[in-house]
């Protein structure tokens, strides 16, 4: 983890040094990640077929070329960029693919992941986009009310289109269904961010006094405090319930890294509480989800056969320590949303408890790059958006994999890259773009070095 | 800054744990338990997903599987189902498995851990071993002929070898093509429908899950009692038996279906089936000898698997003297499958011994290497003693050759029989059963080979006891004449 620093601490007799690149290593890793989905593509089609799938190739070089695509952009025009965050996005994309085509072999009649490879050369496009135009991200900072203004339109746009299995988030335009919440998270995360920024010493010490917790003015907070309300009220109001619970932590985690107030986790959490527990009495979607949470097999008793959780852990428990092996699972019982929300349980049967391991260490390494990049940045927005970039990750993981696996009761949520969801994997590069511009403005400060040798 | 940025970090760093710790919980700890629930079609799935083991009758399989392509991939297709339905019952991807499907299941889907040459092993990886066989100890020609001989008419027949106890025949009438129940479709409901509500009751195994009063096969029984109790010394003297025999302690009298029955000796009483003097001979031997042979010959036997359990044939054991005389011919409370009184005639052809009846000759690995055999160490019972037998072998020729049985007889071997028509129903209202036992042993061979009971539910009934020797007699024949070659 200190590698980075320490070498480079070794390496700094005079200030004139430089920093290493390590865009080589980068690439190394993106020809093993390429190399690791062409493999588990093949290892589904012989073990289905018997035969490597005829597409095989041509998947290859496809998702080849636009890591590669993806790299030359890094190459130009983010040199420092840490250099895990590129193949950590390709290999969970690829392994995203290989498991939804995995499963389209079982609905012959839906195939999901030619769609799912045209959002991802989306995403990669926007991921170019955004490394080859956005040369600061502190340019962003000016644009934080554009961003909650279109954050508050996405939010609300849903509303106008008909529900889909109970909720209200998607929009249907020329055959393409896009869920605007997907994007309004990385705006709202930019416009936190810049809010905080500007107003923490207002937030951390203006106010008054409440046994131990500084409150801050009614000024400063009001808007912010207002804006997260709506989010949470529209969310609500179309019951993305796992959406308005990563705005929720998102918020508090940002507040709290601004103000270093410890008194805002305490409210954070009293108010989540309380959300949570009068969410749950008295929304019937949530409350049946926490009942099932509390008894996942309460249907088998009544009869009813088991509901998508119990079949989740079935899937899970299936899958043992090693796993049954890409293609010789039975993952699709779970049922319509196997291919999205419980796409996990597809890698926790054929993968086992390894695979489904090393899958999450993937994403605690992307949150950790996210985390390392905001600790070396010097500008408070950059740090704050970085945190916040790094955490909507964190936090949407933990709420889908804990969904799935019974941890915690659960929420319709996308497995970033792994999920079928265009509008998921599209937000997902663009998170993974502004978090290589974050970590190339940190790493190419001069002080670097020495910021994260201390 | 950094050191709230750090705190946030190790709260991420938490939850990872948490996701981690909680995987590992479902994925190693509880999922043996999420494996073993009923509503997991995973077991399903992995049985059905290679083609089942075949059941053998001599050296040819008469099951086979079919590939449907559907999730639960292979299905039970047999070759002349409803003669073998009997022996084989179904593999139904709904309805589950009965008789040797059942009781063999282990073995024919590749679950049962001694197909597996390194059964450790094979716990570790999960392998799932290819179903084995099941060879059966059926004889295909007797079994072909039990059936083609009841016909259209409602009836069982059960074959034996009296040596060992090898079930030769096992057929019951009207059957079903258990191939029809084999799917998780509609057809197959549809069967399963259709043949639970057919009032012949196809799926009933007739052979040995349907107890029938005896009537007079059941003499032999009484007979052997008789003799080995030393009631009867000498078979050609002449009995104190009045005709008509008044039930003791009651004022009904039992009477024959034909004249010289009056003091009648045992020969001659067992060739022309007197009720009256086997009636009385019941009543002489006393409750305690007759039970007790019936239970020698298996009767009472709750515990009798061939694998598949048989329904226990029963001799009442708390008669008064009335009930006890009509039990001794085969009447009131005796109950009898037809497999239980093949055993009785193999008995007589066996020395007086009873072996267990079985089914299975041995089990085999998909490359045919023997995984079980039926082994000898099945037990053996002394139903009467050997003298006795031999006295009891000649009185049932004298059926065949002189008596109601001589429809039986097969030119070129020793046949013996005994005949039997059972009252049943409300005043004995219904059809009765018409039985047939015997036992046959060719010109060259060393003992009997085949020992066969036949029971046919719908006779026709114009004279009591010839219709056992008139329908069920000429089915006996032919299984016999298939068992010997002839």
């Amino acid at each position: 983890m200190t590698n980075a620093g320490t070498t480079v601490t070794a390496d700094l007799p005079t200030p004139a040094v430089r920093l290493p690149r390590r865009r080589g290593i980068e690439l190394t890793l993106i020809v093993v990640a390429v190399l690791l989905s062409v493999y588990g593509y093949c290892a589904v089609g012989l073990a289905k077929n018997d035969t490597v799938p005829p597409g095989a190739a041509g998947y290859g070089a496809g998702l080849g070329v636009l890591a590669l695509l993806a790299h030359i952009a890094v190459r130009l025009r983010a040199p420092y960029a840490d250099p895990l965050l590129l193949p950590i996005g390709v290999l969970l994309n690829g392994l995203g693919l290989v498991l939804i085509y995995r499963l389209d072999l079982e609905t012959p009649g839906d195939r999901a992941a030619p769609t799912q490879l045209v959002w991802s050369t989306l995403g990669v496009g926007l991921f170019i986009v955004v490394v080859l135009a956005l040369r600061d991200h502190r340019v962003l900072q000016r644009y934080a009310y554009v961003c909650v203004a279109a954050a508050l339109v996405l939010l609300t746009l849903p509303v106008l289109f008909p529900a889909v299995n109970g909720a209200r988030i998607w929009i249907r335009i020329a055959g393409f269904s896009i869920q605007p919440g997907e994007f309004a998270k990385v705006l709202l995360a930019v416009f936190f961010a810049a809010y905080l920024a500007a107003n923490r010493s207002a937030l951390a010490y203006a106010g008054r006094r409440v046994w131990r917790l500084q409150l801050p003015t009614g000024r400063v907070l009001g808007p912010i405090v207002a804006i997260w309300l709506i989010s949470v009220g529209v969310l609500v109001l179309e019951r993305d319930l796992g959406t308005s619970l990563l705005f929720f932590g998102l918020f508090v985690t940002l507040l709290y890294v601004a103000t270093g107030r410890t008194g805002w986790i305490a409210v954070g959490l009293l108010l989540a509480a309380l959300g949570a527990v009068a969410v749950g009495r008295l929304e019937p979607h949530v409350h049946s989800r926490v009942l099932d949470w509390l008894h996942p097999f309460a249907s088998i008793d009544a009869g009813e056969g088991p509901n998508q959780l119990a079949q989740s852990l079935f899937a899970f428990a299936a899958g043992g320590m090693l796993g049954t092996g890409l293609g010789r699972g039975h993952s699709i019982l779970i049922g319509f949303a196997a291919k999205s929300d419980f796409i996990l349980a597809t890698a926790g049967e054929e993968l086992g408890l390894s695979g489904l391991s090393a899958i999450f260490i993937l994403y605690g390494l992307l949150v950790e790059r996210g985390y390392r990049a905001g600790l070396a940045l010097r500008d408070p927005f950059g740090r704050l958006l970085a945190v916040g970039l790094a955490s909507i990750v964190a936090l949407q993981v933990f709420v889908i994999a804990g969904g799935v696996t019974g941890l915690i009761p659960l929420t319709g949520m996308a497995m970033p890259f792994l999920a079928q969801g265009g509008s998921s994997v599209v937000t997902n590069w663009a998170i993974v773009a502004l978090l290589i511009r974050l970590s190339d403005s940190a790493r190419r400060q001069p002080d670097y070095a020495i910021e994260v040798a201390a | 800054m950094t050191r709230h940025i750090r705190l946030a970090a190790a709260f991420c760093t938490l939850l990872l744990l948490a996701l981690l710790v909680n995987a590992t919980r479902v994925q190693v700890f509880e999922s043996r338990s999420y494996d073993d629930n009923i509503a997991n079609r995973r077991h399903t799935i992995a049985r059905y997903g290679q083609p089942r083991g075949a059941i053998l009758v001599g050296g040819k399989p008469v099951t086979g599987s079919r590939d449907s392509g559907e999730q639960l991939r292979y299905e039970r297709t047999y070759r002349d189902g409803p003669l073998y339905a009997p022996v084989t019952g179904f593999a139904s991807q709904e309805y589950g498995t009965t008789l040797l499907e059942h009781t063999e299941d282990g073995i024919l889907s590749g679950t049962d851990s001694m197909l597996s040459p390194f059964p450790l092993w094979n716990d570790l990886t999960r392998a799932q071993n290819p179903g084995g066989n099941v060879v059966t100890t059926l004889n295909s020609a007797a079994q072909q002929a039990a059936f083609d001989g009841l016909g259209t008419r409602t009836g069982a027949v059960a074959a034996i070898e009296p040596s060992t106890g090898r079930v030769l025949a096992l057929v019951s009438t009207p059957s079903y093509d258990p191939g029809s129940l084999s799917g998780n479709g509609r057809t197959a409901n549809r069967s399963w429908d259709r043949l639970n509500a057919d009032p012949s009751k196809p799926m009933l195994n007739r052979a040995v899950r349907q107890t029938y009063p005896p009537g007079s096969t059941f003499k032999v029984v009484t007979a052997a009692a008789a003799l080995d109790a030393g009631v009867v010394t000498d078979l050609d003297a002449a009995t104190k038996s009045p005709d008509p025999y008044p039930l003791p302690g009651t004022s009904t009298t039992l009477t024959n279906e034909g004249d010289g029955c009056v003091d009648a000796p045992l020969r001659s009483a067992f060739e022309w089936s007197c009720n009256t003097v086997f009636a009385k001979l019941g009543v002489d031997v006393g409750v305690r000898d007759m039970s007790g042979t019936a239970e020698a010959f298996g009767f009472n036997d709750t515990g009798v698997r061939i694998p598949f359990s048989v329904s226990p044939s029963t001799f009442d054991t708390t008669l008064d003297k009335a009930q006890l005389a009509l039990s001794s011919i085969g009447q009131y409370n005796t109950r009898a499958t037809p497999l239980q009184m093949a055993m009785v005639a193999a008995a007589v052809a066996n020395g007086g011994q009873v072996r267990q009846p079985y089914l299975v000759e041995r089990t085999t690995r998909r490359g045919g290497e023997t995984v079980s055999t039926a082994g000898s160490s099945r037990p053996v019972r002394q139903a009467m003693h050997p003298a006795t037998a031999v006295q009891m072998k000649e009185l049932m020729e004298d059926v065949v050759t002189e008596g109601t049985g001589t429809n039986a007889a097969i030119p070129g071997a020793t046949v013996g029989g005994k005949t039997g028509t059972a009252q049943h129903g409300i005043g004995n209202s219904g059809t009765p059963y018409a039985w047939f036992v015997s036992w046959a042993q060719g010109e060259r061979d060393l003992e009997p080979k085949v020992a066969v009971a036949v029971v046919v539910e719908d006779a026709s009934a114009d004279r009591s006891d010839i219709s056992g020797g008139g329908d069920a007699a000429p089915i006996a024949k032919a299984v016999m004449e298939a068992v010997l070659g002839l």
